[in-house]
This record gives C-alpha cells, sequence and structure tokens, in this order.
C-alpha cells in the first residue's frame, strides 16, 4: 500500500468518525446549522480524497451522501430522526467500503454492494420528494427569522445629512431617487429633529435625515455606493434584513479554515463594507487617545461595530466563535505531529533496552564505588526520566473510545425501546495506546449489558419513582498509578437472590455456603453465569461477564462490581498505565531469579516455625496459605538455610510465595514470552536483569489458582480450601 | 529460500523435491553433530549460532524445551533437539553451541534456537544428492526429514525445520506438559 492510499485510508476513518460524531449532535439539536456544514465537509473531503487514489466505489456512494448533506445544508430537507439514522448506517457503510479499499479489492463484496444500493435507492428518496419536502423547509426558514433588530425583511437604512451638503452642491433627495433604482422604498421617515428654530435656520443648510425601509436583493456595498458622492457629507447606517443575519452566521460557518481578522471575516461575507470597516477602525485607533489615562485596553473591533449600529451583534458573535474554532484548530494542528505507531513502538522498545543496559552498568560500578557509582546513578536517573518520557509519547486519551459509545447507546436505546442518556466524564485521561486498543470489547460489553439488563424500561422506572430516562455513565480518571474507568448505570441493580439462585442452579455454589453481599454479586464473574430471562441478541448468552474478566485480567488489570439494589450497578475497572514496563520484586529460588510484581506484594518476611507437612503460617493471627515456589517449580537445588516468604494480596485475597532469596526491587521491562509458551500458566512474562540472564515474571493469581485447583479440584477460593479443616 | 523453505513445507516430499530440481542448483546446509549423527538444515533458515550460554530454564514445560535465552534483548526459547527426537537431554559440552533459526511461518515465534553437539560446516548438496527419507529406520518421524544427503560416502538427515520446530505442535506438548507435571508436583509435594 503506497503512502498515498494509506493517508487516505487514515484520513478517511477519521472523518467518518466526526460525520458520526456530528450526526449524532444534530440529532440532539436539529438547528445547528455549523455543525451540518462540519458533516458536510467531511463528506466532502472523502469524496475528493478518494477521487485523487481512484477509489470509484467509495467517491460515488460518497457523491449521493453528499448531495443529500448539501440539500441539509441549505435547509432544503428537514432534519429527522429516520434520516439521521439512514445517515449513520451510511457512515457505516461508507466504513466498510473504506475497509474493502484497505484490503486492496478492486471491487467490495456482493454483498457490500447490494447494501450500497439499497442505501442509495433511499438517499435518492430523499432527493426526489425534495420539491415537497423543500416548500416545507423554506416556509420554515422564513418563520425562524423572526425576531432581533429589525421585524421585518427588510434592509433599513438611517441616514443623517450634515448641514453643509447642500452648500456641496449636493441634492439629498437625488440619492434617495436613485436609490430606487435599487429596489422598492416601502416606508420612508423624515425626521427633522436637527431642524431648528425660525430665526436660526440657514435655508442653505440641510437639517434633515432619513430612516428607509428598503426592500432590495442589493448587497450591502451596492446600497453604500449609492451615498458614495456624499460619504464625507453624511452618516449613514444601513442594517441588513434580519433574514440576512442568519445567512451571514451561515456563511462565517462555512468559510475556509483561515485565520483572518474580525473585520475581514465581515467584510466577506458582505455585512460590513470596506469603508465602515476603514471608518471603525480609524475610530477604534482614536479611542485609546481618548482614554489612555483610564488605561483601558483598545475597544474591541467588534463592539465598536455593534456600538455604531453597523453590524447586529448575533453576526458579530458569529464571527468572534468562528475566529476561535479556527485559531483552536491552527493551534491544535501546529503542535500535533503525526509519527508511525511502528516507530513509537521501536523506541519504546530501544528505550527497555536502555533500561536493562543502565541496570547492568549500575551493578558494575557497585563494584567500583566512588565516582563511577556516582555518574551511573545520575545516567539512571536520566533513564528514568527518558523511560517515563517515551510511555509518555504512546498516551492516549480515552475520551475517543468513549464517544464511540455514543452511537451504540443511540442504537441500543432505540432497538430496546428506552430512553438512555449517555454521560461521559474525564475524556482526557490518558492510558498506554495498546490498553485503549484491548479495552474496546469489554467496555463494549458493560456498556451493552447495562443497557440492556441495568436500565429499566420508562414505564418500570417511572413506577419506581426514577425519571423516566435512564443514564448511563462512563468515567475514567488516575488513581495511584492506576487508571480505573467505571460504567455505572441507574437501572435496578443486581437482584442478588436471582443470582444466588442462578449460581446454585449451575452449581457454583453449595447450598450450606454462607455468602457475603460482595461475594455473591461476584459470582456474576464465574464462567456460563447469565441472569437473563430473556436471551437478547445483545446479551444473556451467559458468555459475559467472565468474558470480561478475563480480557481485563490479560491487560493485568482487576474489575469490580458494587450494586445498590434499585439504585443500579456500577463496574469499575482498574488497569495499570502501561503494558511495557512495570516496576518489580525481585526474589531468587535455587539459581533461579523471579520477578513479583510489585504492586501485588504487602510484605515480605522470614519462614518460620512451620511444620513441613502444612502450606500455611500464622500472620498475626491470620492464617495465610503459601506457595513453595521449589516445589511448583520442581527445582531441584538444596533448600536454602533461611527461606523467606512474600506475602502477596490480589483482589482481596493473600497468599504467600516462599523464596531463597530477597534481591529488591527492580524496575522490569516485560518481554512477552513467545507463541509456544501461551499455555503456560503461571508465569507472565520475562524479563532481563542486569546481568543479561532472563528472569520470570510470575502472574501471583493464577499460580494460586494452579495451587488451589490442584488441591480441591475445585476453583474455589485457595484460602478458604487452605484452611478448611476437613482437608489434609 | 526462506520462502522456498516455506513452500517445500506445505507440499508433499516427492513433489518438493521436484521443485528444488527444477532449480538445478545446488542448496546450502550447515550441518551440526547431534549425538554422534551429522544434520543439516538449509543455511537459510539460520539466523546465527551462538555459543552455549545461560539458559533460562521455564518451570512446567516438557522436558525438550531447555528454556529460554537473551539474544541481544530479546527472549528466545532454546529447544534440546536431541530430546525432541525422543533421545536424551543433550549434554553440554566445549563445543556445545545454540543455533538460532528464523522460521518465517511460526508467525508468534519466528525465531528458535537448537541446541546441539557441535556445528561443522556449510555444505553445498546438489538436488540429486539428496535421498528421499526411509520410511523407517531413521528413528525420527518421518515428517521431522527433509531428506537424506550424499556427502562423501556419508548421509546427512537435512531436518525439516519447519516440522520440528512447528510452533503449534510446541505450544501442544507445552500444554500437556503442564498439566503433567502440576500433577507430579502435587504428589512431590
Amino acid at each position: 500500500m503506497d503512502e498515498l492510499t494509506s493517508a487516505f485510508i487514515e484520513e478517511s476513518r477519521e472523518q467518518l468518525a466526526d460525520m458520526e460524531a456530528g450526526l449524532l449532535d444534530l440529532e440532539r439539536q436539529p438547528g445547528d446549522v455549523s455543525n451540518l456544514g462540519a458533516i458536510f465537509r467531511a463528506a466532502h473531503t472523502i469524496k475528493g480524497a478518494s477521487g485523487v487514489v481512484e477509489c470509484e466505489y467509495v467517491e460515488n456512494f460518497t457523491h449521493q451522501v453528499e448531495s443529500v448533506l448539501d440539500r441539509l445544508r441549505d435547509g432544503r430537507l428537514g432534519v429527522s430522526q429516520a434520516l439521521v439514522t439512514l445517515l449513520l448506517r451510511c457512515v457505516d457503510h461508507m466504513n466498510k467500503l473504506v475497509q474493502a479499499f484497505a484490503e486492496g479489492l478492486p471491487t467490495p463484496a456482493e454483498a457490500l454492494l447490494a447494501a450500497g444500493k439499497e442505501l442509495t435507492a433511499q438517499l435518492l428518496g430523499y432527493d426526489q420528494d425534495l420539491s415537497a419536502r423543500g416548500a416545507d423547509a423554506e416556509t420554515r426558514a422564513v418563520e425562524k427569522s423572526g425576531g432581533g433588530l429589525v421585524a421585518t425583511d427588510y434592509w433599513h437604512i438611517s441616514v443623517r445629512f450634515n448641514p453643509g451638503v447642500l452648500k456641496n452642491g449636493m441634492d439629498p433627495l437625488s440619492f434617495l431617487r436613485y436609490l430606487v433604482t435599487l429596489g422598492d422604498i416601502t416606508g420612508i421617515e423624515t425626521l427633522d429633529d436637527a431642524m431648528p428654530a425660525g430665526e436660526e435656520m440657514d435655508a442653505e443648510c440641510c437639517y434633515l435625515g432619513f430612516e428607509i425601509r428598503f426592500q432590495s436583493r442589493a448587497t450591502k456595498s451596492e446600497i453604500e455606493a449609492v451615498f458614495a458622492f456624499v460619504q464625507d457629507d453624511c452618516s449613514l447606517r444601513i442594517l441588513p434584513p434580519d433574514s440576512l443575519v442568519a445567512e451571514f452566521v451561515e456563511l462565517i460557518n462555512s468559510l475556509p479554515e483561515d485565520s483572518m481578522r474580525l473585520g475581514e471575516i465581515l467584510v466577506r461575507i458582505g455585512a460590513l463594507t470596506q469603508a465602515e470597516l476603514d471608518a471603525s477602525l480609524a475610530q477604534q485607533a482614536e479611542a485609546p487617545c481618548a482614554a489612555a489615562d483610564q488605561s483601558s485596553a483598545l475597544p474591541r473591533i467588534g463592539e465598536v461595530l455593534v456600538e455604531q449600529g453597523l453590524v447586529q451583534p448575533e453576526v458579530v458573535d458569529a464571527a468572534v466563535e468562528r475566529q476561535a474554532q479556527v485559531s483552536q484548530k491552527k493551534a491544535a494542528e501546529s503542535r500535533m505531529l503525526r509519527v508511525h505507531a511502528d516507530k513509537l513502538d521501536s523506541l519504546i522498545a530501544m528505550v527497555g533496552e536502555l533500561v536493562i543496559a543502565g541496570a547492568s552498568a549500575q551493578l558494575l560500578a557497585r563494584g567500583h564505588g566512588g565516582e563511577m557509582l556516582e555518574a551511573t546513578s545520575i545516567l539512571a536517573r536520566l533513564v528514568e526520566n527518558i523511560r517515563d518520557s517515551a510511555l509518555q509519547l504512546r498516551m492516549v486519551q480515552i475520551g475517543e473510545t468513549f464517544s464511540r459509545f455514543h452511537r451504540v447507546v443511540r442504537d441500543v436505546s432505540k432497538e430496546l425501546g428506552k430512553d438512555i442518556e449517555l454521560v461521559v466524564r474525564g475524556g482526557d485521561t490518558e492510558l498506554d495506546k495498546s490498553l485503549v486498543e484491548k479495552l474496546g470489547d469489554p467496555l463494549m460489553h458493560l456498556v451493552r449489558n447495562g443497557l440492556d439488563h441495568g436500565i429499566e424500561p420508562a414505564d418500570v422506572r417511572r413506577a419506581r419513582g426514577k425519571p423516566a430516562r435512564g443514564t448511563l455513565s462512563l468515567d475514567a480518571r488516575h488513581d495511584s498509578g492506576n487508571v480505573v474507568i467505571q460504567v455505572r448505570d441507574d437501572g435496578g441493580g443486581l437482584n442478588r437472590e436471582r443470582i444466588r439462585a442462578k449460581a446454585l442452579e449451575r452449581g457454583l455454589i453449595q447450598p450450606a455456603q454462607t455468602l457475603t453481599d460482595q461475594e455473591i454479586v461476584n459470582l456474576i464473574f464465574e464462567a456460563g453465569f447469565s441472569t437473563a430471562h430473556s436471551v437478547s441478541n445483545l446479551s444473556g448468552r451467559g458468555v459475559g461477564m467472565d468474558v470480561v474478566k478475563r480480557n481485563i485480567q490479560a491487560l493485568r488489570g482487576t474489575v469490580e462490581v458494587a450494586s445498590e439494589e434499585g439504585e443500579g450497578c456500577t463496574f469499575t475497572i482498574r488497569l495499570p498505565l502501561t503494558l511495557a514496563i512495570i516496576d518489580g520484586f525481585l526474589v531468587e529460588v535455587g539459581r533461579a531469579s523471579y520477578v513479583i510484581p510489585l504492586e501485588a506484594v504487602v510484605e515480605c518476611m522470614e519462614l518460620r516455625d512451620v511444620s513441613a507437612r502444612r502450606d500455611y503460617l500464622n500472620l498475626r493471627g491470620e492464617v495465610l496459605p503459601f506457595i513453595r515456589l521449589r516445589h511448583v517449580f520442581g527445582i531441584e537445588e538444596p533448600v536454602s538455610a533461611r527461606e523467606s516468604v512474600v506475602v502477596i494480596q490480589f483482589a482481596g485475597q493473600r497468599a504467600g510465595l516462599v523464596v531463597d532469596r530477597l534481591m529488591g526491587e527492580f524496575q522490569t521491562v516485560i518481554k512477552p514470552l513467545g507463541g509456544i509458551f501461551r499455555r503456560l500458566k503461571g508465569i507472565a512474562g520475562s524479563t532481563i536483569l542486569g546481568s543479561g540472564e532472563v528472569a520470570l515474571i510470575l502472574d501471583v493469581q493464577s499460580l494460586v489458582h494452579i495451587c488451589s485447583e490442584k488441591q480441591n479440584g475445585s476453583p474455589q477460593d485457595a484460602a478458604r480450601a487452605y484452611c478448611a479443616p476437613q482437608l489434609s | 529460500m526462506s520462502e522456498l523453505a516455506t513452500r517445500t513445507d506445505k507440499l508433499p516430499v516427492p513433489q518438493a523435491r521436484g521443485a528444488v530440481s527444477a532449480r538445478e542448483s545446488p542448496l546450502q546446509y550447515l550441518t551440526f553433530s547431534l549425538g554422534g549423527e551429522m544434520f543439516g538444515v538449509g543455511i537459510l533458515n539460520v539466523k546465527e549460532i551462538i555459543e552455549y550460554g545461560t539458559v533460562t530454564e521455564i518451570p512446567m514445560m516438557p522436558r525438550f524445551i531447555r528454556g529460554v535465552i537473551n539474544l541481544r534483548g530479546s527472549v528466545v526459547p532454546v529447544v534440546d533437539l536431541s530430546c525432541r527426537f525422543g533421545n536424551e537431554l543433550t549434554r553440554i559440552g566445549r563445543r556445545s553451541c545454540i543455533v538460532i533459526v528464523e522460521l518465517p511461518e511460526n508467525e508468534d515465534q519466528p525465531v528458535i534456537g537448537v541446541v546441539v553437539d557441535s556445528v561443522s560446516e556449510v555444505l553445498e548438496i546438489q538436488p540429486s544428492d539428496i535421498e528421499p527419507p526411509p520410511s523407517f529406520g531413521a528413528r525420527i518421524r518421518a515428517d521431522f526429514i527433509l531428506g537424506m544427503g550424499k556427502v562423501g560416502g556419508r548421509f546427512v538427515i537435512l531436518l525439516n525445520v519447519g516440522k520440528v520446530l512447528a510452533a503449534d505442535e510446541i505450544a501442544l506438548l507445552a500444554g500437556m506438559g503442564n498439566g503433567q507435571l502440576a500433577e507430579a508436583t502435587h504428589a512431590g509435594a
């Protein structure tokens, strides 16, 4: 795939994502014109780009979509939910087409083509009954233009002639007559306020002013040109009709994204003439002289314009907003640098090597001491900084992942006939890109689960005294070196009795077993568990939560659930910030070194006063079962004189690992073991020590799991199994 | 040639040999000794040869996986060929080496090291000098053997490394080893 093609594919996907987001916004706020413009531009960009890379099927289809969007933008077509749904489907279809192109297919698959035809037919439907809808939309546009400064659809011209105008040989009346050639004067009011008392009046002076209502298709500058000859001898205000105000706002929004001055924007769209602008700028420049001692800043040009009544405030506001948007976008663009993900990965890999090499240098330096040690410790600190900033490069905001769910929530709630709102918080929380990619599926599952089983139908909600509209929220935040993601719904919560009954039925628990509320709730993570009464196509096939749990655990994270009956239910996912480097605790058994993830380590102590036949010890009155790594790993070297126990904790459970020696904390660059070790349990990966040797990283959770399974043949809680008296 | 090797692996042996001889070019093989026998692997599958160094054992794995080594920063598994063929573990001596083999078709484990007694030389063997593998008698699974090369009146067993080191099969064996070892450990504990 050449560079152009891959750039096209990447860009199209981004544009499609923008379109989708825009369409969802549109559904919420159908009146937002600027949004429609953005959607249209995205479609237009894709069409143009697909022409460049000669991808006809994308170009043709996008053209259809674009023409409907164009009508929408012009107001010739009204926004309806059916139309938005259709357009969203079109966006999906375009995504598939782009995918087909990415795969290098000359034409998309049959099924895809058929789907495209169907969508095209529907789009054409919107094109054809345009006449009917168009008229409809037009009347609406006119209705919308009510309110504002001028209530009618006329230009409002107010002109005050200077007293000297007659002396200069100009007849004000001739200008008014000339004005009629441009349109109709529908009303005129002569202002004689300036007229002095009879004896003071100079017959050669003009004291009159006119307020004119003028109906015309002429532009503002054309109207202004009428008074060009008396420019210096009169003060002129031309206010555009209100319907034009909306038009101006629209024009402002459709301007190309160049950084422009406010005045330039207004002149460009015709809301302001160059002459007016110049005059206002001159006035703006004079103002500070007057206000210099008050140390006030220059009045803004927009304020001056509004104050002088040259432009309506709405237009200025729109222009200012546009200016801000453009400059923000510019700023964001210039601060971003697109880098290929592979390059970053190889950088991170090299930094990993650097960390290892640094560790080995420090190991050597310890033997030399003095200056050498000092030099290497400075080096180590720098390496650590480099490591942190290199990892930072791969951090992405989770917001993008979250915003995908707007569409999901919309579609699913429609399908289920529920009214559900998605609230996203903490979208700017950053985490490792590779984590974000793998987080999509589990999150999708939790969200769908919340929508399907969590939030009740509107009538049930009303009966329970809750707002009819359900809320599903996605939160992300950093918490002591972890990323915490919460999926919360305000539905019925988990029904403990039903969970318990189901677990009994499935043989997951014994009837005599007493479980705490939390333990019952946690049963939903067991394999083959689902309490939904009906199997829908969304969830309820019983392959839900255990898959979520496994996926999260594969990312070295945890997932917990908290539920308040009747109030809703919250899933909390905790993830490490990165997958590449962790802090580890190095131990030795025999001659082999092992790394225990530091976050799992609680404390270390000497192993004493234990019978060789029992694998538990007394930890301050608590029974702590332990695992002799020597036995589990079949290490045959003789037992060291002083064994130690590393107390580990995970998922609220504690266990001990018996090792020969404790070597201390160690920055661990994780090197995954290859495919041939994929069935190996108890080992999470490997790392390279300062000495160049390979050490294995222990997966404490699965290690404990293996041992308890071995002893009981059931996947029950290891701690309870170990201390149960009937077991030997 | 690595492509060629890939292709020959997928074809039945006679055809594969046909494809080889059609090229009419001698192929190069790295020969090494293992338990007194000579073996050869296609040179284009060999990435490098390193001295036998520190191998970190991986617990709960079948015996023929000796462990992993640090190959300039990447962790590479090491397979004991002798043990893979059902014999004893290779005894590590002064001339023991690890041959790093590259197998592009093993997608998730493209680089594997194999322990050999000693590396001999790189030989050119004409396709016409390669005999099909005997159906029995070599005491090695027939699909592990690409052919028998005739060199100076002796036979060199040319290995089909793609089969010998097939990641899927090794992973499967590793999984079984996991279970067995776990039981054994339990009995021991």
